[in-house]
């Protein structure tokens, strides 16, 4: 393939640098220094892409970020991305990318069906179609729409490439390095100012670098070259390419994307691709430049049509024609700017001006350089499918409502002007009340809200001799009210063609008995017509408008669009524009890749990792872990080729015909102080705690204030005034602020202190009937036995020299012990537990034997405590003390919560004694119900209950106090599974409680 | 001046629990418990310094702008 529409001497590009591309499987070349749509426009492709609805043909529409069309899937370094717009993705060495939206192929488009089916496809089609038969929609529509229509796929790989975030402040940030923003930043930073410039594309000065002006005699580019090199010198000053400000937010944090690495073919080692930057900055300049609007006629979405400023920036930045046929369509004097350019390149374009008689210094210019002008005409439709091919224009009347005859002419390209929408998008999520102005047809911004101002084009204002004067201006007085310096730059003599006014005119009449689709959107395929039907289905509100249509929407967030829809809202309503109002500019202004918000809070990173002293002990023993919270805790204890079944059977047996050890470092403990502990636990838990024995434990339920369970756990007495209290491993946190919360606010009156010990202490859970002879061994100097140690009796002993506290707390319901020790001693512990308990058959017990023990015994824990349930809910109702006040208490005399056929938790085990029941399964009377079938209830908990040898659940169960013995179903749609069941009391083992005693 | 996140939201300030053991009809406890305004505007909240001292602080903030007006220590009365 050749490059047979790039010019030899014009443009910004690299002409030594060849670079060879894939676009679709064909091979390509291009120039260091081009963007993948300059370099296929090189080489006369046109066709990238199928449109959302219509899927039909489309081009390249914009030069930048403001382009609809040419999204592409990126290929890099073998990863992928979506929606990468090719006006934006510079070109590297092997950059790969296909066509989105199109299948099988750009060429031939299955979608494109839906061209010819448009009728059936009108405003709202996403509300209004496929609703019927219901039966089509899971094996017919939906898969249909998910393939024909989306923008790109997202990988689903891990991406390996790193993003970073960065917060840097300053005194200044400049959002733009077009002539306004250069000239501010150079005038704030020759008064020592901190500035940060920042621009989106990877060459500084914006227009300047294509608009035919002279500074101080030198050219425009000459000139912003030459600020930008002196900037980059000077100490206080930051200028950062290829870097979008996307987002303005409160207090004046914007935050900003620079594209660190998406240009070149990999990532430099230790680079990141992106990085994010927080920027808080004193004052902010919005120097965002201006957007050109588009025309509005018929099949103005045929590739070839494109904004007129595009082709002028194809031309004089990368030295590429769009066409050698061109047609310039406008409605001001930026069409004669680009059919200017193209005229001294040799090629001769033809004007069409909707004005009828415009004079200023660029139209002169024009005609002496004898380009054909056709004025008071329009183009009423392009004529091409693929690629325009013609035109159809005609002469339009002075009140522009009636077109004369219609002509056909030759063109391969249509570049259009409809005059500029500043980019007011910044100062808009600033808080800034945006105003219309008349002269322009558009809206800039208003009063400040934050510290910021608009400067130059973005705030309207179009002649760069008046950009430049404010600009050096603004920038000198806000950075010196900062600095208290003045150092004042003599101002640049300026030389640029005088424009006349704009025509209003913006929207081709149909001609008679056509019904061409004139578009307003361009990447969500919203028509003319479609804005109608929406209006003239009384949608009125714009946001409404824009969400029925999809008007403005996706990934371009109607950067050429929404003005033209506004006028069209307003034309139709017969309302000012203003009347209408805009929606809402919400950040980002550009999309931003989800890698640079996460940056580097990925993975291991994300959150912090917390092991208890005996980790490494378990890591060495074959443990395999699971995360609890942001701990670590050993599932099982893997022996050969045990499965997780298997592994945890063994273990929960264990326990219960020997011993077993479990970790238990990471409950939550809270060291409770002062003369009115008693008094604050006797507040915060719903059973008595006033007359708790020192060396005593009871075990406690505490409620939030809307009587929901909030979290379980027994609290020790360890002397007069000093308890140890422990909470469930994921509650630690939240109870301590709820003790905090009522000891600071509500009862500063108490005098009490909490701390959290529970990284100070590990602890080590020991169950199992020849628990007591273990102990013993361990501490042979204490007296273990039933009378020394009863249940619920803690003492503190000695280990081996180590200072340790024994509670004698069970979860398993066997007889059992847990030994804390200060944690630097846990692993002394943990060793010594598993050497002197060798001889009882000791074996260490993970999370899921731990669970099963505590499921089978009936006792409620996180599941069941789901911040769902009450007491009574976990059969806790005895727990609840009548003579006295606390938390939570006054909630539980609510009418439901006091209901007969209240939910209760029950047992459940399956008729065969074999299926297991998935947990979160449904509970029901008839499986075959119609749906939707009623549920009793669903299933919290299940495990393989060892004592039985069968399948056991735990559920939360409609009216569950009278439904033991009832034969129900289990229901999971997701595994497929319905089990006959029958309802059996919540404690299967052991139900009088004597092994815990014994 | 300390991050924002370490810090973590409680609620409405204003709200005052009602004394323990004290008769009071549904409604005040639903006041309590549930019913609140979701201001636009001023407001005064509870927040928690979770990842520093941990003291529960009460403070004025605007809901819309997030401008922070005032902050009082957890036994500071606020005057409305």
């Amino acid at each position: 393939m050749t490059q047979s529409f790039r010019l030899n001497d014009v443009g910004l590009i690299n002409r030594d640098k060849k670079i060879s591309f894939k676009f679709n499987g064909v091979t390509y070349y291009g120039y260091e220094g081009d963007t993948l749509a300059s370099a296929l426009i090189a080489n006369g492709v046109h066709l990238v892409g199928r449109s959302f609805k219509y899927h039909r043909p489309r081009g390249f529409f914009g030069a930048g970020v403001d382009e609809p069309y040419a999204i592409v899937q990126l290929y890099r370094n073998g990863e992928t991305e979506p929606n990468i717009k090719a006006t934006e993705q510079e070109l590297f060495e092997g950059l790969e990318a296909k066509s989105v939206n199109c299948w099988p192929s750009v060429n031939f488009d299955v979608g494109a069906i839906n061209n010819f089916l448009k009728i059936f496809l009108p405003a709202g089609f996403y509300y209004k179609t496929f609703m019927w038969p219901k039966s089509f929609w899971y094996k017919v529509y939906e898969p249909f729409i998910r393939k024909a229509a989306g923008l790109g796929v997202a990988s689903t790989k891990h991406d390996k490439e790193r993003y970073e975030h960065k917060y840097e402040y300053c005194d200044l940030l400049i959002a733009g390095s077009g002539p306004s923003g250069l000239a501010s930043a150079y005038a704030a930073a020759k008064n020592g100012a901190r500035v940060i410039l920042a621009e989106d594309k990877s060459r500084f000065g914006g227009t300047l670098l294509t608009s035919d002006v002279n500074i101080g005699n030198q050219t425009g580019k000459e000139w912003a070259d030459g600020i930008i090199s002196e900037l980059k010198e000077m100490p206080n000053v930051t200028v950062k390419n290829r870097s979008q400000v996307f987002g303005y937010y409160d207090h004046n944090m914007l935050v900003m994307s620079e594209r660190i690495s998406d240009h070149l073919p990999s990532t430099k080692k230790f680079h990141p691709k992106q990085r994010l930057w927080y920027i808080r900055a004193k004052e902010v300049l919005i120097s965002s430049g201006s957007i050109e609007r588009p025309l509005v006629f018929g099949n103005n979405d045929t590739p070839g049509v494109m904004l007129s400023s595009a082709a002028k920036e194809y031309l004089k930045v990368y030295g590429v024609l769009v066409g050698k046929k061109p047609l310039i369509f406008t409605n001001n004097d930026s069409g004669y700017e680009t059919a200017i350019e193209l005229k001294k390149n040799g090629v001769d374009p033809i004007i069409l001006d909707t004005r009828k008689d415009p004079h200023s210094e660029i139209i002169d210019e024009a005609k002496n350089l004898g380009i054909e002008i056709k004025f008071s005409y329009v183009v009423v439709a392009a004529q091409g499918y693929k690629k325009v091919k013609s035109a159809d224009i005609s002469k339009i009347s002075d009140d522009k409502e009636q077109l004369g005859t219609i002509e056909n002419i030759k063109c391969d390209c249509i570049c259009v002007s409809g005059f500029w929408t500043p980019t007011i998008h910044l100062a808009s999520q600033s808080g800034n009340k945006t105003q219309f102005k008349e002269e322009i047809d558009a809206f800039i911004p208003g009063e400040s809200k934050q510290n910021e101002k608009t400067l130059g084009a973005a705030n309207g204002i179009y002649t760069l001799d008046e950009t430049l004067k404010s600009s050096f201006e603004v920038g000198n007085e806000i950075s010196k009210k900062i600095t208290n310096k003045e150092n004042k730059v003599s101002f640049p003599n300026v030389v640029e063609k005088k424009s006349t006014v704009h025509d209003k005119f913006w929207c081709v009449p149909l001609p008679k008995g056509k019904n061409y689709k004139r578009f307003l959107d361009f990447q969500n395929d919203v028509a003319v017509s479609d804005i109608e039907i929406a209006l003239r289905e009384g949608y009125r509100s714009i946001e409404h408008v824009k969400r029925y249509t999809t008007l403005g929407m996706a990934t371009d967030q109607g950067k050429t669009s929404n003005l033209n829809g506004l006028q069209l809202v307003s034309k139709i309503e017969n309302k000012v524009v203003p009347a209408v109002g805009h929606t809402t500019f919400r950040p980002p202004y550009t999309p931003v890749s989800i890698g640079a918000i996460v940056g580097r809070e990925i993975g291991k990173h994300s959150k912090p990792t917390r092991k208890s002293p005996m980790h490494f002990w378990h890591e060495k023993n074959n443990a395999v872990f699971v995360d609890a919270g942001v701990w670590l805790r050993p599932r099982y204890y893997k022996q050969g080729n045990e499965t997780l079944f298997e592994g945890s059977k063994r273990e929960a047996k264990n326990v219960r015909t020997n011993v077993g050890v479990c970790d238990v470092t990471t409950l939550g403990k809270i060291d409770i102080k002062g003369p009115d502990a008693a008094e604050l636990l006797n507040r915060v838990y719903t059973n008595a705690w006033l007359k708790l024995p020192v060396g005593k434990a009871r075990y406690g339920v505490m409620l939030r204030e809307d009587g929901i369970v909030m979290d379980d756990g027994t609290t020790t007495r360890i002397s007069e005034n000093h308890y140890h209290m422990t909470t469930t491993t994921a509650q630690a946190a939240n109870v301590l602020s709820h003790l905090e919360y009522y000891l600071q606010l509500v009862w500063p009156d108490l005098n009490v202190n909490v701390v959290s010990s529970t990284e100070q202490w590990a602890g080590a859970a020991i169950a199992g009937p020849k628990s007591r002879d273990l102990l013993q061994k361990l501490f042979p100097n204490s007296d273990v036995s039933n009378e020394g140690l009863p249940f619920m009796g803690y003492m503190e002993g000695d280990l081996f020299g180590v200072k340790a506290r024994i509670f004698r707390i069970s979860f398993s319901g066997e007889l059992a012990y847990e030994v804390n020790v200060e944690s630097d001693y846990g692993n002394f512990m943990w060793e010594k537990i598993m050497e002197i308990g060798e001889e009882f058959q000791i074996q260490p017990y993970g999370t899921e034997a731990l669970s099963t023990l505590r499921i089978e015994m009936g006792h409620v824990a996180g599941s069941e405590l789901d911040g769902r349930t009450i007491p009574y809910d976990n059969s806790l109702e005895g727990l609840l003390s009548k003579k006295k006040d606390f938390i939570g208490k006054r909630s539980l005399t609510r009418e439901a919560f006091t209901a007969e056929d209240r939910q209760k938790v029950v047992g459940v085990v399956p008729l065969d004694k074999k299926t297991s029941i998935p947990e979160g399964s449904h509970l029901v009377k008839d499986s075959n119900a119609p749906l939707p079938n009623p549920k009793l209830g669903y299933i919290s908990a299940s495990c393989w209950s060892v004592e039985h040898d069968n399948p056991f659940s735990l559920a939360i169960l409609k009216n569950g106090k009278n439904m033991i013995g009832e034969k129900l179903y289990v229901m999971s749609p997701l595994k497929n599974k319905v089990i006959p069941v029958e309802i059996v009391s919540s404690h299967y083992v052991d139900p009088k409680g004597e092994r815990v005693r014994s | 001046m300390r991050s924002q996140n370490e810090f973590s939201y409680g609620g409405d300030a204003t709200v005052k629990r009602p004394d323990l053991n004290k008769e009071i009809s549904d409604q005040e406890w639903d006041n309590f418990v549930y019913n609140r305004k979701s201001l636009r505007g001023k407001h005064w909240e509870l927040w928690q310094h979770i990842s520093g001292c941990r003291q529960w602080i009460k403070v004025e903030r605007d809901t819309a702008t997030h401008e922070i007006f005032m902050t009082l220590k957890a036994n500071e009365e606020i005057s409305l």
